[in-house]
């Protein structure tokens, strides 16, 4: 187990530092400087300003230097867009984004893994087409359609739900609806696929023949193993939501993390690119592994697997 | 089971909240009786520090922390109403390049110290202070010896006080790369500009003369003479501030004395911008040095101000909320108790919030919302003239842009109604000159639709009916309005003058690049002036100006802007200001299409909120009625 763990975080460490690299170039290869702008900035200013970042050093310092400054002093350097360091803007956004994220995801679970198992149990009944068809549905429409028909025709009728805003406990239902839309129909299928083949195994059709009751089945011998591929989906799926969107947040005026991405990259921000693509690459590297433990936990074949002793 | 648990615990959240919240008010219900302003404000600000941010949206929240000298009118364009300075007067009227400022005595900042004329000395300095990097700083430099020592111009102000120095001499010496050249290989001490080394860099240039490389004409002499003076600067670790001569000063703690480099009758105007607020010293060195651009002096707990209003709270990306000043001296006359900004971005959410009852005032208004709006909301839709104006920039070192009669017919050839009634739909004015109307400028006449003789003057260039035009490309950004115009441009041009453009779509810092590497060959642009003076649509044309990008210059325009300079008076400024405008029409390096208007939407109950140019509203002036019904859209 642990040298699992150790193994992984290896790898971890490899995956953040070729993000870093790959991520460092391409800012670099983008055209224009951050402070690029229409108003007139001397050349005098700009050197100014380049000097107030590091920028007027050699491209392999700069390089080198980032990393450098989050391994030593846990800096991710300071936003050139927003004038601040990206690290109040990570701790400032992060826990929206995360608030939204479990919100999306609770409502994913909480729709999707049912009606995966319900279409799994009625297959090939009206019942298992409607919910498939609605999932197709939900995996299709994107998120800047649902987002303001769901602003023009609900919260703007219903009192209590506010069309955008961030404020009381209840702003988060139609962003968290919308962003974990896609995330259910998702699960639904996995699910529905999952549960399908566990169904069809020896192990279920004696439990069956033992003369058990469906919903014990279903819930005691099938369930656990159905829900791998959906668990394998989790994790990654799980990041993305916490991460935040940038639609999602823009459509609702959630002050979260995700539309730092696209204005990043458009402002030429480089650090805060960096930094939150780094955070944003821990996420991934991080929820992975926490897949990857709970797919274990849920599938002997695989603990077997990776400790051959 | 876990699972349909959490699907209950949603739902009956949703439900708890919809019933726990069916009879709450709207936003603005709520907000207007507590007498708080709620307002769309765009996007996140970078900051609230006056001398480091430069946009729109800092602007509106730095108008009501902070207060200048003089504070605008809240119904009338271009005049000064008290602020700081309760008098103000040029010493001479007929030649108006020195002001005096009389400060009012009770003048406060937040915390209860006294404002006084050396903390516009201060502020001053450090918006030019190089280190602080600010890219506003050239707003002061209408101030005597603001920008040498901004721009850290070392050799000039050593070698000024010498006996024998004149300015043709030090004219002479313009090639040498005295400030950064950016052509010069990067970590060569010429990409630096002698002005910039170090006593170190210096030395080594003192051992080996190769290091720097000089023009031609410049003799053994002067270069000896010009490293040594900037040697001895360097090693003494002075200032450059000790060697100007800085034009503002403070004879007493309430009186602002102001010399300028040349007569400026509209002062006061070019004072009300946010770049000469006065910042308080005591907080500002509290947190760090003159010249340290990261401090913690703006932040909630420690911004001390002297506007109408104070920093309440600030959440990122979510809301900045300011409220009353107790200390303001005309606190009693402040309408507002507090104003909430908003950082919404996106146009249509912003719109959809108004609807809903969250706010007073949207920042915008997307074109295809106006129609909707004038059919629900048309008490609430404004249309307002802006000084902005929206052109298309020839790039006159490229074929056929460099013969001014090609670019008239491209000029001519644009039927701007067409292009407002049908595109942007949002009431813009024709543009018939560069400079938009306002005031007692004579706003020109000479940009018009006249399909015939663009094509006269495009056969007389030597393009009959557009035979023979070289490519060319039309730049614009990659926005969705901008590509609907660069169409309706495209088959303007097509149709009257046979010419087939190619639309080139780039995002915003690559298409600015461009621009700025003059890689286009026509390109949307458009100006926003910074104060109510036409100089601020002129003075970009001149030689070498960052932002003029055309290539375009004129030795004509630049004399009658000169001359405009020296002009005291009012009136004979204006009409030679109207001539240069006159000539650079002629010429036309860039072809005016429309005259910018505001589309937004403010609620009935905001009063004191009147149509401004500039669109600054000075707040403390705004007020709100209660107005009982407020519906939600229907």
């Amino acid at each position: 187990m642990i040298k699992f763990l150790l193994g992984r975080l290896m790898q971890g460490i490899l995956v953040l530092f070729t993000l870093y690299t790959i991520t460092f170039f391409l800012a670099k290869a983008m055209p224009g400087e951050p402070f690029t702008s229409e108003k007139n900035v001397s050349a005098e200013t700009k050197a100014n300003i380049r000097k107030l970042y590091g920028l007027d050093r050699p491209l392999w310092e700069q390089y080198y230097v980032y990393p450098k400054n989050i391994i030593t002093e846990g800096s991710l350097g300071i936003s050139t867009s927003k004038g601040r360091p990206v690290k109040d803007i990570i701790a400032q956004s992060f826990p929206n984004s995360l608030i939204l994220g479990l919100c999306a995801l609770g409502f994913a679970v909480g729709i999707g893994i049912p009606i995966g198992v319900l279409s799994a149990v009625r297959k090939n009944s009206w019942v298992d087409w409607s919910c498939m068809g609605i999932a197709m549905i939900g995996i299709c429409v994107p998120s800047f359609t649902i987002g303001p028909l769901l602003q023009i025709y609900l919260a703007a009728h219903l009192p209590g739900l506010k069309v955008a805003g961030w404020g009381s406990p209840q702003d988060v239902i139609l962003p968290a609806f919308t962003l974990g839309l896609v995330s259910a129909a998702y699960l639904a299928r996995l699910t529905r696929g999952g549960i399908l083949e566990v169904l069809s195994q020896d192990f279920v059709r004696t439990a069956q023949a033992k003369g058990l009751s469906p919903s014990k089945v279903i819930i005691k011998h099938s369930l656990r193993g159905g829900l791998i591929p959906a668990v394998a989906y989790l994790g990654p799926a799980f990041a993305a939501l916490i991460s935040g969107s940038f639609i999602v947040e823009t459509i609702f005026q959630v002050p979260g993390m995700g539309q730092h991405f696209v204005n990043a990259a458009t402002t030429r921000d480089e650090f805060l690119l960096l930094g939150i693509s780094l955070f944003f690459g821990f996420l991934i590297v991080v929820m992975n592994l926490i897949a990857d433990l709970l797919t274990g936990f849920l599938d002997p074949r695989v603990r077997i697997a990776d400790n051959p002793e | 089971m876990k699972v349909p648990f959490l699907a209950e615990v949603v739902l009956l959240l949703t439900c708890a909240s919809l019933m726990n919240s069916c009879s709450e008010r709207t936003a603005v219900e709520q907000a207007t009786e507590e007498g708080i302003l709620i307002i769309g404000n765009t996007s996140e600000p970078k900051g609230l520090d006056p001398h480091i941010v430069s946009g729109v949206l800092e602007s509106n929240v730095i108008r009501a922390l902070f207060e200048g000298l003089v504070e605008g009118h809240p119904s009338k364009d271009g005049v000064a109403l008290p602020g700081v300075a309760e008098k103000w007067y040029p010493v001479d009227e007929k030649r108006p390049d020195e002001w005096v400022f009389e400060l009012r005595k009770d003048a406060q900042w937040s915390d209860g110290a006294p404002l006084t004329a050396d903390d516009f000395l201060f502020s001053f300095r450090r918006l030019l202070t190089p280190e602080l990097a600010s890219d506003y700083s050239f707003m002061l430099y209408y101030v005597r010896d603001a920008e040498p020592y901004h721009k850290s111009q070392r050799s000039y102000l050593l070698s000024r006080k010498d006996a024998n120095f004149t300015t043709e001499w030090w004219a002479s010496l313009k090639e040498i790369d005295f400030g950064p050249n950016e052509e010069a290989p990067e970590d060569s001490f010429n990409f630096k500009g002698l002005d910039f080394l170090t006593a170190k860099e210096l030395e080594a240039i003192q051992g080996n003369p190769n290091l720097f490389t000089w023009p031609k004409g410049v003799s053994a002499q002067i270069r000896t003479r010009l490293l040594k003076k900037n040697l001895a600067f360097a090693k003494s670790g002075k200032d450059l501030w000790d060697l100007i001569d800085f034009g503002a000063t403070a004879p007493d703690p309430h009186t602002l004395k102001i010399k300028l480099n040349s007569p400026l009758p509209f002062l006061p105007e070019i004072t009300k911008h946010y770049t000469w607020y006065p910042v308080p010293r005591h907080a500002v060195l509290k947190h760090g040095k003159i010249g340290d651009r990261f401090t913690a002096w703006t932040k909630p707990e420690n911004l001390v101000c002297n506007g109408a209003f104070f920093l309440k709270s600030w959440r990122f990306n979510d809301h900045i909320e300011v409220a009353r000043n107790p200390r303001y001296w005309d606190e009693e006359n402040v309408g507002l108790n507090g104003i909430r900004y908003l950082p919404i971005s996106n146009l249509y959410t912003e719109a959809r919030m108004y609807y809903d009852g969250q706010m007073h005032v949207t920042y915008s208004l997307a074109p295809e919302l106006i129609e909707h709006s004038r059919q629900n909301y048309s008490a609430d839709l404004r249309n307002e003239l802006y000084l902005g104006t929206y052109f298309i920039r020839t790039n006159v070192t490229h074929e056929p842009f460099t013969d001014s009669r090609v670019r008239l017919a491209f000029s001519l050839s644009l039927d701007q109604e067409s292009l407002i009634q049908n595109v942007l739909k949002g009431g813009q004015k024709p543009a018939g000159g560069l400079v938009p109307p306002f005031g007692d400028y004579p706003a020109a006449k000479q940009v018009r639709f006249d399909p015939k003789l663009a094509r006269e003057l495009l056969a007389e260039a030597g393009f009959p009916n557009g035979e023979g035009l070289p490519d060319i490309e039309f730049l614009t950004t990659d926005k969705e309005t901008s590509k609907a115009v660069a169409e309706a441009l495209q088959s303007m041009w097509k149709e009257h003058l046979g010419a087939t453009i190619k639309i080139k779509q780039l995002e915003w810092t690559s298409y600015i690049t461009s621009m700025f590497d003059k890689d286009y060959d026509l390109a949307a642009g458009g100006w926003i002036g910074d104060y109510l003076d036409p100089l601020t649509f002129l003075d970009m044309w001149m030689k070498g100006t960052g932002n003029n990008r055309t290539g375009w210059h004129s030795e004509e325009f630049e004399r009658l802007l000169a001359q405009a300079a020296e002009t005291g008076k009012p009136q004979d400024r204006y009409d030679i200001l109207s001539q240069a405008e006159s000539l650079f029409l002629k010429e036309r390096p860039i072809l005016p299409v429309y005259w910018y208007t505001r589309n937004y939407l403010l609620r009935p109950e905001v009063k004191g909120w009147h149509p401004l140019v500039l669109d600054n509203h000075p707040y403390k002036f705004i007020r709100l009625e209660s107005s009982p019904t407020m519906k939600k859209e229907g």
